[in-house]
C-alpha cells in the first residue's frame, strides 16, 4: 500500500520474519473445535488465526429472503476487538461487510446449493488474532467448516495471498509487510481445476508481475491444499 | 491405534466415469466421478458412491422419523424433524376417527412438546407431509431423545440390527431410532445406552465396533 517505510524490509533475500520471498508461514489447521455447530475449523498461517463455523442448511427467517430454488449463504466475517494492537471498535464497520461479500462469493462456486432449497448456510468468520492475510485464512478456515459440516462441495477452496515488497514478488504477507508492501493480491481458488473464485488487488503492479504472483499463489497453494486434506482426516484417524 | 476405514473428501476423484457411474454423493466432470462429501467409498459393480459423515438430514418418502410437534394448525401440526425444512402432519393422515374441526380442539391428539414416530408421505421441495398411517407410527411418551448424525443411523441399527439390539438387551431399554438421526429412549439403562449410541456416533468410521459396544456395556 501507500506507506513508505525507511528500513528496507528485505535484507539479503531474508525477510522481516527470516523467510525466504516464496516461503510460507507456519499453517495450524484443526477441524471441529466448536461442538454445537454443525461443522467448524481453527486456522492460523503464522499469527493470523481464523476460526469458522457452519450451521445449516437450515430454515431461513426472515420468508421473504428464501430463494425457492437453492440455498443461500449469509456469511459474516469478523474481527475480535482484540485481534490487532490497538483495539478495533466492535460491531460491522465498512471493511468487514466488504470481505464477508468477497468471501461469500469466493465459497459459492464450490458449493451445491440447489439440493436445498429455501433454507440458508450460515457461515460465521471470527478472527481472534490479526498479522495480514486475514480474509484468505477466514476462507481456508470456512472451506474445512463446510466441509466438516457435510455440506455437497465441488472441491474444498484454498486461500493465500502475494504481493510485491520492495522490488521482490513475495507470498503470504505478514502484517508489516502488508502495511509497507507496493501491492498485495489475495487469492481464493479451487485447487482441483485451479478455478480462481477470488482476486483483488491493492496497489500497482504491472501485467507481467500480476502474471507471476498469480502463478506462485496457485503454486504454494498445493500445500495449504495438502495442509486442509491432513486436517479433515485427522479428526476421523485419532 | 485401531483400524479405520478409507476416508475421501470432497474434491478426490475417485474413478472413470467411463467404467462406473456416479451414485449418492458424488458428481461427473470431465470424465472422472468425484466425491461431494467427507465420507467412507462404497463401490458396487457399476456405481461408486459415498456414505457421508457428517450433515442434515434430507426426507425421503416413507422414511420413518421422530419428531417434535412445534406447532399446532387448523388442519394438523407442524413438526420439527431435525432436518432444514419443517414437516406438516394433517389431522386427516393422524386420526382414523371422522373429526368436525369446527367443534373438536386437536390439541387433545397432539400438542405442542409431544414426540411422534412418524412416517415420510411426501416430498415437494421445502414441503414435507407427514403420516401416522402404518402400524409402526405412534406418541412416545415419558422417555427421552438424543440426536445423532443421520448419515450414521444405518450404522447405530447395524446389520438387520445387530447393533442396535446388543445395546437394548444389554442395558435392558426400549429404543426408536428415527431415521432423521433422532433416538428416543426409555427404560432401566438409559444412560448406558446413550453412553454407548454416543459412540457409535463418534466412532462410526472404526472396523470392529459392535465388539467395542459390547465391551462397554459389560462394564
Amino acid at each position: 500500500m501507500g506507506m513508505k517505510s525507511k528500513e528496507k524490509m528485505i535484507v539479503e533475500g531474508k525477510r522481516l520474519d527470516g523467510r525466504t520471498p516464496d516461503e510460507i508461514r507456519e499453517i495450524e489447521m484443526k477441524v471441529g473445535v466448536i461442538p454445537n455447530a454443525n461443522g467448524s475449523a481453527r486456522v492460523s498461517f503464522g499469527r493470523t488465526t481464523a476460526v469458522a463455523a457452519v450451521y445449516g442448511p437450515r430454515i431461513l427467517h426472515p420468508r421473504r429472503l428464501q430463494e425457492p430454488d437453492t440455498a443461500i449463504i449469509r456469511c459474516r466475517y469478523n474481527m475480535a476487538p482484540f485481534s490487532v494492537d490497538e483495539r478495533i471498535r466492535p460491531g460491522s464497520s465498512r471493511r468487514e461487510k466488504e470481505i464477508s461479500k468477497v468471501t461469500r462469493l469466493a465459497l459459492e462456486p464450490a458449493l451445491f446449493l440447489e439440493k436445498y432449497p429455501e433454507t440458508v448456510i450460515d457461515i460465521y468468520i471470527e478472527i481472534i488474532q490479526a498479522d495480514g492475510s486475514t480474509r484468505v485464512t477466514g476462507i481456508n478456515a470456512a472451506s474445512l467448516a463446510l466441509a466438516d459440516a457435510g455440506a455437497p462441495m465441488r472441491d474444498l477452496v484454498v486461500g493465500l495471498a502475494g504481493g510485491k515488497l520492495d522490488d521482490t514478488i513475495i507470498i503470504d504477507l505478514c502484517g508489516k509487510e502488508d502495511n509497507y508492501s507496493v501491492a498485495d493480491i489475495p487469492i481464493a481458488f479451487l485447487p482441483r481445476k485451479n478455478e480462481i473464485t477470488l482476486l483483488q488487488m491493492d496497489g500497482q503492479l504491472n501485467p507481467d508481475e500480476v502474471k507471476t504472483i498469480v502463478k506462485n499463489v496457485l503454486n504454494a497453494g498445493k500445500k495449504v491444499y495438502e495442509k486442509q486434506k491432513e486436517a479433515l482426516k485427522k479428526k476421523y484417524h485419532k | 491405534m485401531t483400524e479405520v476405514r478409507k476416508i475421501v473428501l470432497p474434491g478426490e476423484v475417485l474413478g472413470d466415469s467411463k467404467e462406473k457411474k456416479s451414485g449418492y454423493g458424488t458428481f461427473e466432470e470431465e470424465g472422472g466421478v468425484i466425491s461431494k462429501f467427507i465420507g467412507i467409498p462404497k463401490e458396487t459393480h457399476d456405481y461408486i458412491s459415498v456414505i457421508p459423515l457428517s450433515g442434515v438430514y434430507t426426507p425421503k418418502r416413507q422414511d420413518k422419523v421422530i419428531g417434535f410437534i412445534t406447532g399446532v394448525e387448523r388442519v394438523g401440526w407442524v413438526v420439527d424433524i431435525n432436518s432444514p425444512w419443517l414437516a406438516f402432519l394433517p389431522v386427516s393422515e393422524a386420526v382414523d376417527e371422522f373429526i368436525d374441526l369446527k367443534k373438536t380442539d386437536i390439541t387433545r391428539f397432539y400438542d405442542v412438546k409431544d414426540v411422534i414416530y412418524a412416517q415420510v408421505d411426501n416430498v415437494k421441495r421445502g414441503d414435507i407431509k407427514l403420516t401416522m398411517n402404518t402400524p409402526v407410527a405412534r406418541k412416545l411418551r415419558d422417555g427421552i431423545t438424543v440426536k445423532i448424525a443421520p448419515s450414521k443411523v444405518p450404522r447405530l441399527i447395524g446389520k438387520e440390527g445387530s447393533m442396535i439390539n446388543i445395546i437394548k438387551d444389554k442395558t435392558n431399554t426400549v429404543i426408536r431410532v428415527g431415521q432423521n438421526g433422532v433416538v428416543w429412549l426409555s427404560g432401566e439403562g438409559v444412560k448406558k445406552a446413550i453412553k454407548a449410541i454416543k459412540m457409535v456416533d463418534e466412532k462410526s468410521h472404526i472396523i470392529g465396533l459392535t465388539n467395542e459396544i459390547t465391551k462397554l456395556l459389560s462394564d
